[in-house]
Order: structure tokens, then sequence, then C-alpha cells
């Protein structure tokens, strides 16, 4: 089995920008946000960046296609930019891009930065995408909400769970968030929302109201890897290295096969495997300081706990709601409010994640700073969960 | 050897809209139509047209197989394509095979009897002749509580008759009892009475006499009468002045209402499904003159799996007004940004994929034996994943199958709200995400078992083409 990129690239610096309904500024101006802390953080000048990666998903949305409007907006002159797209693993994928790139020795540093605008479309929620030329053929339209509300019939269904119950565990999962939201300046919703509201809420897509849908919002984040020798030598002493990044990718068994029950998602179990397999890790459930997972849906965020190994299968409603992923549960869980709060701007989402565990792991967590954590996952889900990608990144303390 | 009608299918839309409840909506200005609020109308769903229909009153017609299917005739006046073969894509769904000949018969309301005695006379072994018609309506008028939609189909042959052609008569006057130009929506209607006086107790009994003179036969040889109109009694009383002492067919306004064109093959529909041997049928069709065509039941022969009755019993009642109004394009709701979402269709990807896309068409592979949908290069079984050259071709349209997972979406732009989505199981193994219709919100849950139906995906408005393919929908609302 190869080795992996275990301890071979390090952070050295982050950078996010402010959440929210950005009516004030472009994507390159949310770049910029995000590059500028960046950049201060690393304590690097740009002409120091060997390579870029950029994540966005929606063009349509956004400032266009290919790395250009990036390389533009951040005046990334004569270095190689990549854009990348996948769905709502971009950011993450962006990620792996530029790790990659150091962890091979083609680069001394390198930066990925993933953006989305989505606030410029004229309504809420996220613009409808174009399939394929057959796909748009056959398939259904639906939106987001509807792919992922499918989980909670086969959950529900395959572990004997009434509705009202998987309901409860759902707005469990929301009110949690919102909590933690408020701790967290950089995001776009800050106010604690209460469980009647929440479980009385318009319905978006059965049985998610809109309590149970992460928000739509604008933002940008990134993050400077390097090897641990040269940030050593560019004077870092805490530092949080890459533990695993890993991507498992549906090859259609769930959605044309009878392979799969539809309660959970195959893809993040697999690439759960993967990434703890490549970070060491063998009892996620002690071993994991704190996760961000991809909570676009309450259910999501609910499957994904099972789909981690952290609850057991058909458990993850049980240990939601006895709070083992409150902030001061067993296993803290979008300790910064989320996609929920945060809402989720597509090519940003996987760095805003990892951004909320390095600052974590560095102990800079401000209200939100837990005891001492060592190590954080923070886990993508796109496209939707019987045809999509599952991306895990886990960061640790460079021992 | 008889040549005649050796099996017969239908369809009527599920959807039926109580007429208290038009009356009601139009009472401010139109206060008379609750003189006429009996029973429902059936009204198309927004994914439904004369094609859809048409489609699913041949599958019941057809059955399971297409063995000497030599062509197929469809009737209509309001077919969606103007150019562009609706008979075409109709055939396509209903895996007819491509050697058949195909033709539309349209521009009045005889365009079904008329399609059906042109057949009849040319006695050719397997000719599918299909009536569909979604008349259109303007609200508040007499034809709005009147109107129904529907499709009947009937097969011509020699094996198994169920029906025998004996002769058929033909008057053509121009009579404009009422017309649509082309570009026109709605019908333009004279006074009914002078439609009644001057042209359905006139012009019929003209055709009906040539008939039975062509066919040596006097009125009382017949026990049904089966004759359109929009009221009950405009039928019975050309029985009457024809002295015919039988049976005038159901004219099926209490429960589906006048199906345009296609309405004389539905009400034969209806009386073939219980037609004894010997019972001699009058179907008549009128429309700028009358086509007056006998028929002898056999009483043997195929009888259809749904068939009118079984039709009209399958029915999901509303008092929405605005719903079918909705549908009809008689009123534009704000459906917000949403509705903006482009729907340009790729032609060559249609016509590349219609292989699968129009019949259903699964890939049964030879190595695993994996049923899928859609075919594409290999083999979706990740134990296999070999190359998809040789998949036998298995379609999905009659399938038994079951809901596996599903959600009520209230955010997409969807025409008929909420959008139930989820992923159909197949008994056969396969599976894929679709859309169900047709269901009220309590129907719709984990392992209810589902058929599937040809409709329009999406219409692209800006260019005017519709998209069609399956869903599926509950089998029992």
């Amino acid at each position: 089995m190869a080795s992996g990129i275990r301890d071979k690239v390090a952070i050295i610096g982050m950078g996010c920008s402010q959440f929210g309904e950005r009516w004030d500024t472009g994507t390159d101006g949310l770049l910029a946000e995000a590059f500028n802390e960046a950049l201060a953080d690393a304590g690097i000048e740009r002409s120091q960046i060997g390579a870029a990666w950029y994540g966005s998903c929606m063009d349509n949305a956004n400032v266009g296609n290919s790395a250009i409007p990036a390389s533009v907006a951040l005046r990334l002159d004569g270095i190689p930019v990549t854009r990348v797209e996948n769905m709502c693993a971009t950011g993450t994928e962006a990620l792996r891009g530029a790790a990659y790139a150091v962890a091979s020795g083609a680069v001394d540093i390198a930066i990925a930065v993933g953006a989305e605008k989505l606030k410029d479309t004229g309504y809420g929620g996220l613009p409808t995408g174009f399939k394929g030329t057959l796909n748009d053929l056959w398939m259904p339209i639906g939106s987001a909400p509807a792919g992922f509300a499918q989980l909670a019939a086969g959950y529900r269904t395959k572990h004997q769970i009434t509705k009202e119950d998987l309901k409860r565990g759902l707005a469990h999962v929301s009110w949690k968030s919102h909590q933690n939201g408020v701790k967290s300046p950089k995001a776009h919703l800050k106010k604690a929302v209460s469980m009647e509201t929440i479980l009385n809420a318009p319905m978006i897509a059965e049985p998610l109201g809109l309590y149970d849908c992460c928000g739509v919002s604008d933002g940008a984040a990134a993050a400077i890897v390097t090897t641990p020798e040269i940030a050593r030598a560019l004077g870092k002493k805490d530092m949080v290295t890459i533990k695993a990044i890993q991507l498992s990718i549906s090859s259609g068994v769930e959605s044309t096969t009878n392979k799969w029950d539809g309660s959970h998602v195959i893809n993040t179990r697999n690439a759960a495997k993967l990434a703890y397999a490549e970070a060491g890790i063998t009892d996620p459930r002690k071993q994991i300081s704190l996760m961000e997972v991809h909570d676009c849906f309450s259910i999501t965020e609910l499957v994904t706990m099972e789909d981690l190994f952290v609850s057991e299968e058909g458990r993850a409603v049980h240990d939601v709601l006895d709070g083992v992923f409150d902030a001061d549960g067993i296993v803290p869980c979008q300790v910064d409010g989320g996609l929920k709060c945060f809402g989720h701007p597509i090519g940003a989402s996987g760095l805003r994640m990892a951004y909320e565990n390095y600052n974590q792991l560095l102990g800079r967590a401000g209200e939100r700073q837990l005891e001492s954590p060592s190590i954080g996952l923070s886990h993508n889900l796109g496209g939707v969960p019987y045809q999509g990608i599952a991306a895990i990144s886990i960061l640790g303390l460079h021992s | 050897m008889d040549f005649g009608i050796t099996s017969f299918g239908a369809y009527v839309p599920r959807m039926r809209l109580e007429r208290a409840a038009i009356a009601k909506a139009h009472k401010w200005m139109a206060p008379g139509l609750a003189g006429a609020a009996k029973g429902s109308r059936a009204f198309c769903s927004w994914d439904e047209d004369a094609l859809t229909m048409a489609v699913e009153a041949g599958r019941d017609a057809l059955g399971a197989t297409r063995d000497g299917v030599n062509a197929i005739i469809v009737a209509s006046t309001t077919l969606p394509y103007s150019d562009l073969s609706n008979a075409a894509i109709i055939a396509g769904a209903l895996n007819i095979p491509q050697s058949a000949a195909s033709s539309e018969s349209t521009g009045s309301q005889r365009a079904a009897t008329s399609a059906l005695v042109q057949a009849l006379e040319a006695g050719k072994d397997g000719t599918l002749v299909i009536g569909s018609d979604k008349p259109p309506s303007k609200p508040a008028s007499a034809q709005e509580m009147s109107n129904g939609a529907g499709a009947a189909a009937v097969l011509l042959g020699t094996s198994n008759v169920v029906a025998k052609y004996i002769g058929s008569a033909s008057v053509t006057v121009n009579f404009a009892d009422h017309f649509r130009a082309s570009d026109e929506s709605h019908d333009y209607m004279w006074e009914e009475r002078w439609i009644r006086d001057e042209g359905l107790a006139k012009i019929i009994p003209r055709a009906v006499n040539a008939a039975l003179e062509k066919t040596g036969l006097s009125i009382g040889d017949f026990t049904y009468f089966v004759m359109p109109s929009m009221t009950r009694k405009a039928a019975d009383s050309v029985a009457k002045k024809l002295g015919f002492g039988g049976k005038v067919a159901d004219g099926l306004e209490l429960d589906c209402g006048l199906a345009g064109a296609a309405h004389p093959l539905l009400m034969l529909a209806n009386v073939l499904e219980t037609a004894k041997k010997g019972e001699r049928i009058l179907l008549v069709g009128f429309g700028q003159g009358a086509d007056a065509v006998v028929l002898e039941a056999t009483g043997a022969g195929a009888r259809p799996g749904r068939g009118v009755s079984g039709s009209l019993a399958d029915k999901y009642m509303t008092d929405d007004y605005l719903r079918m109004a909705s549908f009809y394009d008689e009123i534009e709701l704000e459906w917000g940004m949403r509705a903006e979402k482009p729907g340009k269709a790729a032609l060559t990807e249609a016509y590349r994929s219609s292989f699968q896309l129009s019949a259903f068409m699964a890939g049964k592979c030879p190595h695993c034996s994996t049923i899928q949908f859609p075919q594409l290069a290999y083999c979706v079984n990740p134990d296999c994943g070999k190359p998809a050259d040789s998949f036998e071709q298995v379609s999905l349209a009659d399938q038994p199958a079951k809901i596996l997972t599903y959600t009520a979406d209230w955010l997409s732009y969807y025409p008929a709200p909420p959008l139930f989505v989820g992923f159909v199981q197949f008994d056969n193994g396969a599976r894929l995400l679709m859309e169900t219709v047709d269901a009220p919100t309590n129907v719709v849950e984990v392992g209810v078992p589902v058929r599937m139906v040809f409709r329009i995906k999406e219409r692209d408005k800006i260019r005017g083409y519709n998209r069609y393919f399956w869903k599926s929908t509950p089998l029992t609302v």
C-alpha cells in the first residue's frame, strides 16, 4: 500500500473571509480576504508561493471558468494555478491538490483557496445545475434538499425509527449547531434557535424543514502548505500537519443497482476507511478531538456520524439526542456552527472546515476553544448521497 | 376471414375535478354554470398531453406483445407538434418496430372515426389506431364544464377478433359548429341549439342510413348506439330520430367528460368491455360531416388490463379549480426565479440515446445478469464492469416496482408541487431515481408499489419543445 501523505505536509497559514450575504463584495474581494489572512498567518510574501489550487463550483454564479479569475484577482503572477471543481468537495479537493504538490516535491509552498459567491442569483438556495446531456433527458429535477431528504426515508425504514423520533434527532443536530454558531464571529447565522422553532419550520423537502437546511452564503477560505522542514525553517514551532486527505466517488452502484438500502452514504464509509488508514486512526470515537462534517442538511450530519464509524449503525439518532456531538460532548461536532451557520459557499466550505480544525488545534479558537484537541476531522459530501463525492481531511498537531 | 378489432385499450387521466368547483370559481360572473355542476371531469396533469395519453391507451391495447404491429395512426386535435411526428414519438414509447408505418389524423372531432374507417377499409393486419385528445376550453365556458380528456386505442387484425367490421359510411358537410384556428388556444362555438337541430340531428342520420344501406342492416339490428356529444340528450334525440330502440352508449359525462376527437373510441372501448357475442354496435363520429361504423361483437378476444372502467375507477379527485387552470396554462402563476432554469435538450443526445430512453430500455449484462438503467459503456456491477456491447434489452415500462426512498420537494420549480422524487426499485433488480406523479401527499411511502407512465419530463417553453420520459405513479391512490 502507498505510504500516503501523513505528516508530509504542514499547514503554515490559513485565512477565512467573513461568511454571509456579502452584498458588499464579489468573488475577488472574498478571495482577497482569505488570501490576506493566510499570508499574514504564514508570515510569507505572495512571491514565495510556488503554485495555487483554486476551488469553485458554480461558474455560472461566480467569476467564471478556469483558474484565470482567481489568478487575476490575487495577482498570482507567473505561477501555475489550477482550478478544481468537485461539487461540495471542491474546497477539500483544492487542499488535496496543494498538499500533493508539496508532498511530491514539485513546489516548496503552495496555496489552496476556495470561494463561492452564491448571493448574486436573486433567490435563496443553490442555483440549478446542468447534469449532462444524457442525464438531463431522464433524471428528475430535484433540489439539493430533495437529494438528501431521501436519506431520512431510507434511514427510518432500515432502523424502524418513527418519523417523529427522527425529526427530533434532526432538530437537535441543527439546534446544537446554532448554539455553537453564536460564538463564531465569521459565521453567517449567529443566532440560537429553539427546538420548537426548528420543529415547526416550513417544509422544504420532507422531512427537512427550513432549519434542517444549511444557510446559503458567500465566502472564501485559504490554506498555505509546505513541508514540515520548510515550516521549521520559517520559524514555525506549533505545527499542524495533514494526517490524511481521501476521496471516494460513486461509480453508480447506489443509484443503479440494488446493492444499497438508501440509509447511509457508501462513499463516506469508503473515504473514512482510507483516511483512517492514512492517518493511523483505529478508534475514531476516541481519537478524534473534533469534527467538522458536511451538515448541508441535518439528516446528512446524523447519518455521517455512523458513516464515519463514530456512532454504531442505527445509534446516531440516540447519540445526537444524548449530546455526544454537542460542544461539550464526547466528539464535538460543528464547533464553529458548521455549514448550518456559516452557510455553504461551495468552493470555500472544505477549507473553512479545515480552518476551524487548524485554529482549534493551535488553541486559537477563542470562545469556542476546546480543551487540548489533537486531531480534527473535516468531511464534505458533494453531489447527492446516492451519486456523490465524499472527501475527508484529517489534521493533527505535528509531534 | 373476419377482420376487425382484435384488442382495445383506454386511458383517462387520474386527475379529476369536481364540476361544482368549476361552477363555484365562476359563480360571480357565470352563475348559470351551476346547472351543469354534476359529477367530475378528467383533466391532464401538467405533464400529460394527447401524446402521452396515446401512449397509455396504446399500452393498454397492446398488452405485453408488439408482434405484428405494422402501422400506427394517431388521431387528435391537440397533438403537441405541428411539424414533428407525434406518432413517431408514440411508436418509440410503445416499442413498436421501426418497420411500422406511422401517420396522424387531425383537424376535426371526426379525426379518430375517420382514421378508423380508413384503417378498417384498408384491412391490414396489425394496424393500431389511437384517438387521444386534450380539448382546451376557456375558463367559465360551457366546454370547461363538459370537456374531459382521454385516449383509446384499437388494434385491427384477423386473429382473435373482438369486434368484426361489417361496414361503414361517411358524409362530408362543411358544418362549422365550432372551430379553432391553428394558432388559437380555444374553440369558438356557435349556438348549441342550432348544432343539435341542424347539425347532429340532420347530418348523423345521413351517414347512419348510408351505412345501413351498405350493410343491408336495419336500425333494429343494433344493440348499441355510440355517439359522442356534449350532452347526453343529444345522443338520445338522434337515436330517437333514427328509430333506435337499443342501448344509447354511456357518454362518460359523469366522471370523464368529452375527450374531444378521442371520445368516439373511448365510448366504443367502454362498450366493447361488456358487449356480447352477436351484439351489433353503431359507432358515430361527428365533425364537418359524420362517420358511421358498423361492428359486431364476438364475445371473444382479449380484454384490456385497464380499459375504460379501470381508468374511470382510478381517480385522484380534487376541488382545486386553479390547479386545472394552471395545468392548462389558463393562468400564469408566480413560480419564482427557479422556473427560469434553461430547458434546452440536445437533440443529438436524444436521438443517440433513444434506444434506451423511448421505451425505457434497461440493459441486462450477459456476464452477471445485472439489469441497469441508464446503459453506459460498462456494466455497473463493480464485480463485473464488462463492456456493455452485448447487453440484452429489457424494457422497464411494465416491470413491477416499489418506492425505495422518497421526499416531497417544495423547493424545486415543479408545476405540480410538491415534487415527489426518489428511488424506484424494480423487482428485477434495476433501480433509478424517478418522479412519482399523480399522487396525493399521504400516498407516497417507502414500499408503495408503482407503475411506469410516459410523461412530459420537462417543457422548454422558450423553444416550444417537450422532452418526454417515464415516471412512476402509485398503483392506486
